[in-house]
């Protein structure tokens, strides 16, 4: 899976848990918290997309590695082989 | 044939736009049947039906804005319902009732229905209490048998004036929040609670959890509070018409902020009675309808008390405003790392600030801090919960 | 009512077991209570609540009578004139109206009749009601009837206490005292404590406390009435159950405060309905509380049929838990 389609992945799931919110000039570096009107259920709701979409589980204690799109990328590349395999 | 009214799904609701129809001329209804979404001040909302019957006509057409109270379509109640109507001696009125021989005197027996020639059905009790409460019946729409306008149909209608222009649902909050204000003598209290359990506990049981039955740790405020409820009818219900009257039920309403602002407080029904999987499927089927629209009327129309947590925000505490006629709301602000003394040392642990804020009228301070002592108390315990 | 005293402990027994335990006492506290009717001495009772009596206590004070209930009747109300405390046993209140001339001419009137100088402390029991496949002339809830008389009380006991207790306060009573067994209720089981003893005949009781509907009943229908209540609990909707305990005279004060609380009412009555308890009831929640009802008062009766003999057309004609039930649903309709 390459960068540019776990990108894409994370933000069509962004875009259906915050519905609305301008998601074309995120920071990839600074928290989605810090850039969305994003709440715990909102961030729930994107695990779960994510989770929908890519079939990847995604343990709790993961989550917050999540947080911002760098962070997505970075957790997901480890996990892409096993996506795409 | 009988008439389906533009519902009054809250207190501070004037008119409502109808924004689509869900049922055609001729489906068959139950009620509680979904039947058309109202868009009103608090959102869009699924409005249900409150009789059985098949749909005879669609009297108004989506995009009109139409007052509480007006005929949105008609329809012919089933027959099933005849009998046990009937015993309730639900007036003189046998001949218009029976079914419809022919067409062609068919517009003529809707007409006579239509003309409201005769008195409109009010219950005595209905009647007085609007003469109290100087509520005009004309338009008030009835939702008791046969349309007859009831005692909760008269306190439902119990409003504050609103002026209906600019941002509608801001208009709604700040007449909401004026009338608490002026009205409703508040008393805060606020606790220190150790969250610590709570959390550990939340993280294990998320652990073993796959993405989708996770629990986010206010489903277990929300259990919290309903449970310790049990204990303090004086903080669960309504004060109408200078009586508070206990709700004999626990619905809490939970404050969602909506995107671009504003906030609704549909209730999860009978929280007390639910597990925390449960909860926690009602809580975020509420929040997601609450951000696309599609909340039902009850939902907004019923909390007995309502729980505000604005954890997400980094706020420390919360002091919220009472949200008439209910006579207390719960506040919970964000659970944070601080110093605790646990016996002789002073350790690291998660707390959480939560607040009680309630009609002084109705409680005193005392009730009100066993009360958030006792909510204290279960969430020490998250597995009994 | 347990309290912890030796001797209190709950027996299981039937409604008749009560009944008969009622009598038993009866007769051994007051030398000068007997009871006769039809069949209650050699036979035990028609519906078996008088077995054993006759052997425990000689045929002085256990009488079987003739086949003539004016006649014992009016025989009963000689003794009580003359001193006694008789119990008159009617078989079933059908039978009852071969002595109405009594009970309604000469029991009910004496006292005013003779300026207070006489009074008649007399007991009738009988058996009332359907239910039991005896047809039209065995099935009949007439109790209606009586409590339209003053001058008599009408008793409608339908728990184990009140089957236990209400028969000492009776005969205590000076004036004439009707009381109406239903016969569907004699085989009903259950706990009463073993020192049970006389209750109060004055106050109606609620039996389930709610906040939506009050459902105003008495006798064989208690029974259905909390079943139904039980099963609209389900869905949300609250009941109050009035048992009235007594028809005549009713205890209008606990129906009004009820009916005043939850704004609205519902009597289950075997009777007919044209001109019966319900009626009456009907009427004076609407002469009291009209300002506090939220639905038309509503009731349900018996069809107004004689009692069926088959036992689908009997069971279709009387109350039913699933008749309130699906009255009550509709009548607090969007308010759950």
């Amino acid at each position: 899976m390459t960068d540019e389609e776990i990108n894409r992945a994370v933000l069509e799931a962004l875009a259906k848990a915050v519905p609305g919110e301008e998601l074309g000039n995120l920071d990839p570096q600074q928290s989605f918290r810090d850039q969305l009107d994003i709440d715990s259920i909102d961030f729930l709701n994107f695990i779960t997309a994510l989770h929908g979409r890519l079939g990847v589980d995604i343990p709790d204690v993961d989550a917050t590695r999540l947080s911002s799109l760098q962070g997505c990328l970075d957790y997901l590349r480890e996990r892409a082989p096993r996506l795409t395999g | 044939m009988a008439d389906y009214r533009m519902p009054s799904l809250g207190a501070d609701m004037d008119d409502g736009t109808l924004l689509r129809w869900l049922v055609n001329p001729g489906d068959a209804v139950r009620r509680g049947d979904v039947v058309a979404v109202v868009e009103t001040t608090k959102g869009a909302i699924d409005v249900e039906i409150f009789q059985d019957g098949v749909i005879d006509t669609l009297v108004v057409e989506p995009g009109s804005k139409v007052p509480v109270g007006a005929v949105l379509a008609t329809l012919e109640p089933s027959g099933e319902e005849e009998a046990p109507t009937a015993s309730v001696g639900s007036g003189p009125e046998p001949a218009l009732h029976q079914p419809d021989s022919g067409p062609a005197i068919d517009s003529s027996v809707q007409n006579l229905e239509h003309r409201g020639a005769r008195r409109r059905k009010v219950s005595p009790a209905a009647r007085k209490r609007a003469l109290e409460l100087g509520v005009p019946l004309d338009e008030l729409p009835g939702t008791g048998p046969d349309g007859a306008v009831t005692l909760a149909d008269v306190e439902s209608a119990v409003t504050v004036s609103s002026p209906g222009s600019g941002d509608a649902m801001r208009q709604t909050i700040a007449s909401a929040m004026t009338r608490s204000k002026r009205e409703i003598p508040h008393y805060y209290l606020d606790t220190e609670m150790h969250f610590e359990p709570a959390m550990e506990w939340l993280a294990s049981q998320n652990a073993e959890r796959s993405v989708t039955e996770r629990l986010l740790y206010v489903v277990l405020l929300v259990k919290g509070i309903a449970t310790a409820l049990r204990d303090y009818p004086e903080l669960n219900g309504h004060r109408r018409q200078g009586r508070f009257v206990a709700a004999e039920r626990i619905h809490v309403g939970v404050a969602i902020a909506l995107r671009g602002g504003g906030l609704v407080a549909p209730a999860i029904r009978n929280a007390d009675r639910m597990d925390l999987d449960s909860l926690m499927q009602a809580l975020r089927d509420l929040v997601q309808r609450a951000r696309s629209g599609g909340l039902r009327g009850s939902e907004v129309a019923d909390p007995t008390i309502t729980l505000t947590s604005l954890g997400d925000l980094s706020v420390d505490r919360v002091y919220p405003v009472i949200y008439p006629p209910q006579v207390a709301i719960v506040g919970f602000g964000t659970p944070v790392l601080r110093p605790w003394v646990l016996g002789e040392r002073v350790v690291p642990r998660r707390v959480i600030h939560g607040s009680l804020a309630a009609d002084h009228r109705v409680s005193d301070g005392h009730r009100g801090g066993l009360f958030l002592r006792q909510v204290d108390r279960l969430l020490q315990e998250p597995e009994n919960l | 009512m347990s309290n912890g005293v030796p001797g209190n402990d709950p027996v299981r027994v039937t409604y008749r077991d009560a009944v008969r335990e009622g009598i038993r006492q009866a007769l051994n506290d007051d030398p000068r209570v007997f009871i006769m009717g039809e069949d209650v001495g050699l036979y035990g009772g028609c519906y078996a609540v008088t077995k054993g009596l006759l052997a425990e206590f000689g045929p002085d004070r256990v009488r079987d009578t003739p086949l003539s209930e004016s006649t014992f009747v009016g025989a009963g109300i000689g003794a009580a004139l003359g001193g006694m405390r008789p119990i008159v046993e009617i078989m079933t209140v059908n039978f009852s109206l071969l002595a109405m001339d009594q009970i309604v001419n000469t029991a009910a009137t004496l006292r005013h009749m003779s300026g207070g100088q006489f009074s008649i402390p007399l007991v009738i029991r009988m058996a009332t009601g359907a239910g039991r496949q005896l047809a039209a002339q065995h099935s009949h809830s007439l109790e209606g009837w009586y409590a339209h008389i003053p001058g008599i009380r009408v008793l409608t006991p339908a728990t184990l206490e009140d089957a236990r207790g209400m028969l000492a306060t009776a005969i205590e009573d000076p004036d004439p005292v009707l009381i109406f067994e239903h016969s569907g209720l004699y085989n009903m089981e259950g706990e009463l404590p073993s020192d049970a003893g006389p209750v109060d005949i004055d106050r109606a009781v609620v039996r389930r406390e709610g906040a939506d509907v009050t459902l105003i009943t008495y006798g064989g229908s208690l029974g259905k009435t909390l079943d139904a209540a039980e099963q609209l609990a389900r869905a949300e909707i609250h009941s109050e159950v009035v048992d009235l305990r007594s028809l005549r005279p009713l205890d209008d004060a606990t129906i009004m405060q009820s009916v005043a609380r939850t704004h609205r009412a519902v009597v289950v009555d075997e009777g007919w309905r044209s001109g019966s308890v319900s009626a009456e009831i009907s009427a004076r929640i609407m002469e009291q509380v009209f300002y506090d009802l939220d639905s038309p008062v509503a009731r349900i009766c018996t069809e107004e049929v004689p009692i069926p003999y088959a036992q689908h057309l009997e069971q279709a004609a009387l109350p039913q838990t699933e008749k309130i039930v699906a009255l009550v649903q509709a009548m607090v309709a969007s308010h759950g």
